[in-house]
């Protein structure tokens, strides 16, 4: 709809390493039963990704497959597309044991890109961000400061951050402050 | 004297030099200079007083156990106290002001209390300000406290950034001496990822000072070659001027990062949170003191900081240094300043002989060797002028006096053992060499069980080249296959060492030195401990190390008693007539020396200090008035002020324009939880005290959640969905702990239950329309059908209103005519909005938290948080009706049936009215006759929620009071700090529409 | 700090990521539950020095509650594994069994 607005209303920072809202970004959490091949195939449908491996992120063009837990997906698509994903879900898995729901707005997409985005993140997130342990498709569920957040990797210099819409402001300005701090020189 | 030689220091570069200021004095050092270098080569020997005497105090060390000099650096946003000048590169501009002086540096009113010192005995403070009683509060205290304390503490905020950084490595090797060098060869090549830190700004330790052979090259040659072969190595990251600050359980290390100073855009410290599968202790030893009389003078240095000023630095510290000793180790002291041109007048060695390679040099060179003797006493006052010769054997009859303006003493060798120490590592008593080293058959262990600290090098005991190479090339090796590595290793590099004589330890000089002599021998240099104390310790019954510690303060100072745990323990053990390692030592703990307080908080700070969390509404509020009140991390809006009304003017106008038109709540804050599956019912009938499974599809009804305690966790209106699916809200503060609630039962104890639960709460903006004209602004947006028969109380509907997609719920919980509608969160803004302008034609008003306690208050609503505090049942709110009989079970259930649950004595909730109409004070509590058996005074109910109603023009409140509902129309008498007690009638909670009128039409 | 391995999502998860829940394997007394039954469930706990079995939360990862068998004195993890289960399975138990032979907690050992 025309006057929906993300969190933060695409801001951006500039800089070596940029941090940029990325919008309204179309999310489906669906609960389920992740081995169940109707379940894999009608996200496949949805997405066009095939089903993640565990901590990883399925990509396809601009949509994904996320492995959350053993029974939770998150999968992107398109703002404007997740009515007709929420329907095709609800329509395939009739009768069996899952709960999907639209999660777009109750989530921030935040992007990070540049030479030393890896150490970006690494400043605070308790997590082996180093390029030999954290490869291209690999997707954690952490905390950044002190919330929760969910991140991967689409690139070597380009990591993708979801967390909760709320606290969309402080994580875009953790990761700005961070950014601006420069790098460690740690994983380059 | 000391100054700057014209020979150069290894460090600094004499092309750069940087200007500084120390007590408001200018002057100049060069780039590579530590501060105290630089003040040494501004013959600024005196940089401070002790803690207790206000002695005066000089440079003793050149590394990280310095317990003198330190300095209140910067200014304003920039100051920080404590700070160690041996530990300090110079940079431009840097200010440095002594510590813990008054009125100056040089003459100190304080240092009175040097003349008193007989009256200030170990456990002074103890045994003097117990008597009388009331004196410690009123008259010792504050005196103690103003004269207490080293630097100043800041003032305002920190000027300076700090971050943190993460990482995870295979080898993390603290100390960048030959040890660590040759550990990280070793690790390096094997293939492990390597993180390797030393806390000064070169490599190479204590050998690129002593330039042994290593591999058939000057030590200093093999140092760069070696950092050169690392730095190519992808695998290995290397950080000088960073410290191992703490090694903690499961290879969880702390490293703190000096970045930059004076200033700067960039982080000033950078804490660097590693986790490790192997840490290396490469962190070599630090020298001891030796006990002798006037030992504190400034003058009076470490034997290898002396060299170390000379080779690093350039700087001489006199013109006639004096060395005394008991091992040979201080004999290349001499041996440096001959070099350098300086006079030793004598080598004072407490060994009854000293005829190795070592004193042999020295007296080839000149130089007058004394053995068996030891100093009796230092003459001086601000600074050495001589030192008295006696025998080491005796009491201290003086034999010779020799004019002199520095003293080098060594009393041998500690191996560093504290992050060894830090997560469990044990010791073993070194009889040979004098010293306590790391047991490595008892390191600390991790996660799987086995060892993760590996000592090397010094640090480990190996005192020689030889030992200190292949020992920590095998620590590298050994540690990277720990971690996984199996890379080639090489060979280990080669030293070469001159043969020594062995140690003599030495604990007091002369070994029967008089009390005099032994109440000016110190031990602890910023805290005034002298060896007489801790024997009068051990004399007063104070065995234990950790209690003679308390006691006498000994290694309580900011150094953390580097310099003089051992050689207090040792005096401590003499005087128990035990072994040294019986005594044994104290606690370990980290930091190894203090880190800021701006690296620990990292970037958490300002408006990143905690998390703030917002409402898609949340711009609009704080640009209308809003005075925001903390709801946990969400900030909601207490009330608009509008003008220059007061809070409490804008509260009332919110509540009556509510009541009488239009007001609007932001409620997204409300917990959303979907529950769906098809056990969700048996689920929910779980959770909830009240039935859930049998609510029809499109209707609402309020629940109570209790814990396995029986007590009233949370509330909230549930809606039924579809056939499998609710939606149950929560209290704002219970979305994230409810969802936690919910998911423990469904994983840990029901978990063939089929249900899944999703936590929408954000995905909404909700917004509460409540008053009278509710509906017609609703209408008026259009869309769907809100009208009563369409939408009756305590049902909701799916639908439109005007473009937006809405799920309205017809819940009240103000008592008016009221929807909670909700929308996507994007459209959150708009929603609220369309709502404003809609609105505007019934002049409608949005309200904060405090209207809506209020108007929840005046129906007698209770509030989880006000009428609930973890001890308050649903029996005690009067809320029966909402503890389904029909079923078996349900959280709670069975903790209400205990005794003291079902016991009818139990407080009850009422409505409670002033006779005078004023406001109760939140908290009262309800005065009963008599007094308890601890003589205070009996109550018989307190206050949970009070209010003024700007509905009924008076105050109202709720309270918990004894048999409260049996009671209607009795008076209570009210606490009330600082005036009369208030008196107020039991009346019914509801004060408002006790029929419900309102809400239903 | 701990360390500890999810069994669910397969990360060595930071303390920070974990949110400790007590004791493991208790059993759960509802109505009917006599008053010595009840006050066991919601009151005794178990404070051994040694072998120990808890229950965690990998709350900031993927939200699975597990279970580990951990010393409590050297913090040594001898296992972690699912929380769907009533006892310790028999590889946890021989797991602390080749660490500690001489283990006990409460009935168990």
């Amino acid at each position: 709809m025309s006057n929906a607005i993300s969190a933060l209303e695409g801001r951006a920072v500039a800089g070596d390493v940029t941090v940029t809202d990325m919008g309204l970004q179309g999310m489906i959490s669906l609960r389920g039963d992740l081995s169940d091949k109707a379940l894999t195939k009608v996200c496949k449908t949805v997405t066009g990704a095939d089903a993640p491996k565990p901590l990883q992120m399925a990509v396809a063009g601009p949509n994904g497959f996320g492995w959350m837990s053993p029974d939770e997906a998150l999968l992107l698509v398109p703002y404007d597309a997740v009515r007709d994903g929420l329907t095709s879900i609800n329509n395939v898995l009739s009768g069996q044991h899952f709960l999907a729901s639209n999660v777009s707005d109750a989530r921030a997409h935040i992007v990070v890109s540049g030479a030393y985005a890896d150490e970006v993140i690494a400043k605070v997130a308790p997590v082996d961000m180093h390029p030999d342990s954290f490869a291209i498709g690999d997707f954690r569920r952490s905390h950044l400061g002190q919330v929760a957040a969910a991140f991967w990797k689409s690139d070597a210099n380009t990591f993708h951050v979801i967390c909760f819409r709320s606290v969309a402001g402080y994580v875009f300005d953790l990761l700005a402050a961070s950014a601006k701090a420069g790098p460690v020189g740690y994983t380059s | 004297m000391s100054t700057r030689l014209a020979s150069k220091g290894r460090l600094v570069d004499t092309s750069k030099a940087i200007s500084f200021s120390f007590n408001g004095k200018n002057l100049r050092g060069y780039a590579g200079d530590t501060l105290a270098s630089a003040l040494l080569a501004n013959d600024q020997m005196l940089v401070g007083r002790s803690f207790k005497y206000h002695r005066p105090r000089g440079i003793v060390s050149a590394g990280p156990e310095e317990p003198n000099a330190l300095m209140n650096m910067g200014e304003g946003a920039f100051f920080e106290p404590n700070q160690r000048a041996t530990t300090t590169l110079l940079f431009d501009g840097l200010k440095a002001e002594s510590q813990n002086h008054w009125p100056s540096l040089e003459f100190d009113v304080g240092a009175i209390n040097s003349k008193l010192s007989r009256f200030l005995p170990a456990g002074f403070y103890y045994k003097m300000f117990i008597y009388p009683r009331p004196f410690w509060k009123h008259v010792y205290e504050p005196i103690i406290r103003k004269s207490a304390g080293l630097g100043k503490a800041p003032i305002g905020r920190d000027g300076d950034t700090y971050e943190h950084f993460h990482a995870h490595v295979d080898v993390m090797i603290v100390g960048g001496g030959i040890a660590g060098l040759s550990s990280a060869l070793a690790a390096g090549r094997a293939g492990a990822r390597v993180l390797f830190m030393e806390q000064t700004a070169a490599w190479g330790g204590r050998a690129a000072v002593d330039e042994p052979q290593i591999d058939g090259m000057k030590a200093t040659a093999w140092i760069a070659q070696t950092v050169a072969e690392l730095t190519a190595m992808d695998n290995v990251t290397m950080r000088l001027n960073c410290m191992g600050a703490g090694v903690y359980d499961h290879g969880y290390i702390l490293g703190y990062e000096q970045l930059n100073e004076g200033g700067t855009d960039a982080p000033r410290h950078r804490l660097w949170r590693v986790r490790a599968k192997q840490v290396i202790t490469a962190t070599g030893a630090i020298e001891r003191p030796l006990s002798f009389s006037g030992n504190d003078l400034p003058g009076v240095l470490l034997a290898a900081a002396v060299r170390d000023y000379v080779v690093n630095f350039g700087v001489s510290i006199g013109d006639r240094t004096v060395v005394v000793t008991n091992n040979d180790d201080a004999y290349r002291t001499a041996l440096v300043l001959k070099k350098a041109g300086l006079s030793v007048p004598a080598i004072i060695d407490a060994r009854p002989d000293a005829d190795g390679p070592l004193a042999q040099a020295a007296r080839d060179a000149g130089i007058r060797v004394e053995t068996g003797k030891g100093i009796a006493e230092v003459k001086g006052g601000k600074r050495v002028t001589a030192v008295a010769i006696c025998g080491q054997a005796g009491e201290g009859a003086v034999v010779e006096t020799i004019e002199c303006d520095c003293v080098a003493m060594s009393g041998g060798w500690s191996p560093v053992v504290h992050l060894w120490s830090h997560c469990g590592g044990k010791l073993t008593w070194d009889t040979d060499q004098a010293m306590f080293r790391p047991d490595e058959q008892r390191p600390p262990t991790d996660g799987n069980g086995s060892g993760f600290v590996v000592p090397a090098g010094i640090a480990n005991g190996h005192l020689f080249t030889t030992d200190v190479l292949t020992n920590g090339f095998a620590a590298g090796q050994a540690a990277a296959t720990a971690a996984g590595a199996k890379g080639k290793v090489g060979k280990a590099p080669e030293g070469y060492d001159e043969a020594q004589e062995p140690i003599v330890p030495v604990w007091l000089m002369p070994q029967g030195a008089s009390h005099e002599l032994r109440s000016k021998a110190w031990l602890d240099f910023q805290n005034d401990v002298k060896v007489s104390d801790v024997q009068l310790a051990a004399q007063e019954g104070f065995e234990s190390v950790e209690h003679t510690k308390r006691y006498t303060t000994l290694g309580m100072a900011t150094d953390q008693g580097k310099l003089s745990n051992i050689n207090g323990l040792a005096v401590l053990s003499k005087a128990l007539n035990a072994d040294i390692p019986d005594v044994g030592t104290t606690t370990f703990r980290p930091p190894y020396t203090p880190i800021s307080m701006g690296a620990i908080a990292g970037a958490a700070r300002d408006d990143l200090f905690q998390p703030i969390r917002k409402t898609p509404m949340y711009d609009w509020h704080a640009g209308n008035g809003a005075d925001f009140e903390p709801v946990g991390q969400w900030r909601r809006p207490y009330a608009y002020i509008r003008g220059d009304e007061t809070l409490h003017d804008a509260v009332n106008r919110e509540v009556t324009q509510t009541r009488e038109s239009l007001g609007l709540l932001d409620a997204s804050t409300l917990g959303k939880l979907v529950v769906s599956g098809p056990d969700a019912g048996q689920f929910l009938d779980m959770m909830y005290t009240n039935l859930m499974s049998s609510l029809p599809v499109g209707k609402c009804r309020y629940g109570l959640m209790c814990t396995e305690n029986g007590f009233l966790m949370d509330d909230g209106v549930v809606a039924r969905i579809d056939d499998q699916t609710w939606l149950c809200h929560t209290t704002t503060g219970g979305a994230d702990s409810i969802h936690a609630w919910m998911e423990d039962w469904l994983q840990c104890e029901w978990w063939d239950w089929k249900v899944y639960v999703s936590n929408v709460t954000e995905q909404f903006a909700q917004v509460a329309v409540v008053g009278p004209n509710a509906r017609k602004v609703l209408e008026k947006l259009g869309g769907m059908d809100v009208s009563k028969d369409a939408l009756p109380f305590m049902q909701w509907r799916d639908g439109m209103l005007g473009d937006f997609k809405v799920r309205v719920y017809r819940i009240s919980f103000s008592g008016e005519l009221s929807y909670e509608v909700a929308v996507d969160a994007g459209q959150g803004r708009a929603f609220w909005g369309a709502l404003l302008d809609a609105g505007a034609e019934f002049d409608v008003m949005p309200y904060g938290t405090e209207a809506l306690h209020i108007m929840r208050a005046e129906k007698g609503f209770i509030m989880i948080g006000d009428e609930t505090d973890g001890t308050v049942i649903p029996q005690d709110l009067n809320m029966q009706w909402a503890l389904s009989k029909k079923k078996d079970d349900y959280l709670g259930k069975r903790a209400q049936e205990r005794s003291h649950m079902a016991d009818p004595d139990r407080w009850k909730l009422v409505g409670l009215e002033t006779l005078d109409g004023s406001v109760l004070p939140d908290g009262a509590y309800a005065i009963a006759e008599g007094t308890n058996d601890n003589g205070q005074q009996n109550t018989e109910g307190r206050v949970t929620s009070t209010y003024y109603s700007p509905t009924l023009k008076r105050g109202i409140a709720m309270g918990l009071v004894h048999k409260g509902p049996d009671r209607m129309g009795d008076t209570l008498r009210f606490t009330n700090i600082g005036g009369e007690p208030i008196e107020a009638k039991i009346v019914d909670q509801v004060f408002y529409d006790k029929a419900g009128e309102k809400q239903d039409v | 700090m701990l360390t500890l391995h999810c069994p669910y999502c397969g990360v060595d998860a930071d303390e920070t990521d974990l949110h400790a829940g007590g004791e493991a394997h208790l059993t759960r007394f509802g109505p009917g539950a006599s008053d010595d039954d009840f006050e066991g469930y919601l009151f005794t706990r178990k404070n051994p020095k040694g072998v120990h079995f808890e229950r965690w939360r990998h709350a900031y990862g993927c939200g699975k509650w597990f279970l580990a068998a951990r010393c409590t004195a050297t913090l040594e993890v001898f296992a972690t594994y699912s929380a769907q289960t009533v006892a310790p399975p028999a590889d946890v138990r021989a797991a602390i069994t080749a660490k500690r032979p001489d283990w006990s907690w409460g009935d168990l050992s």
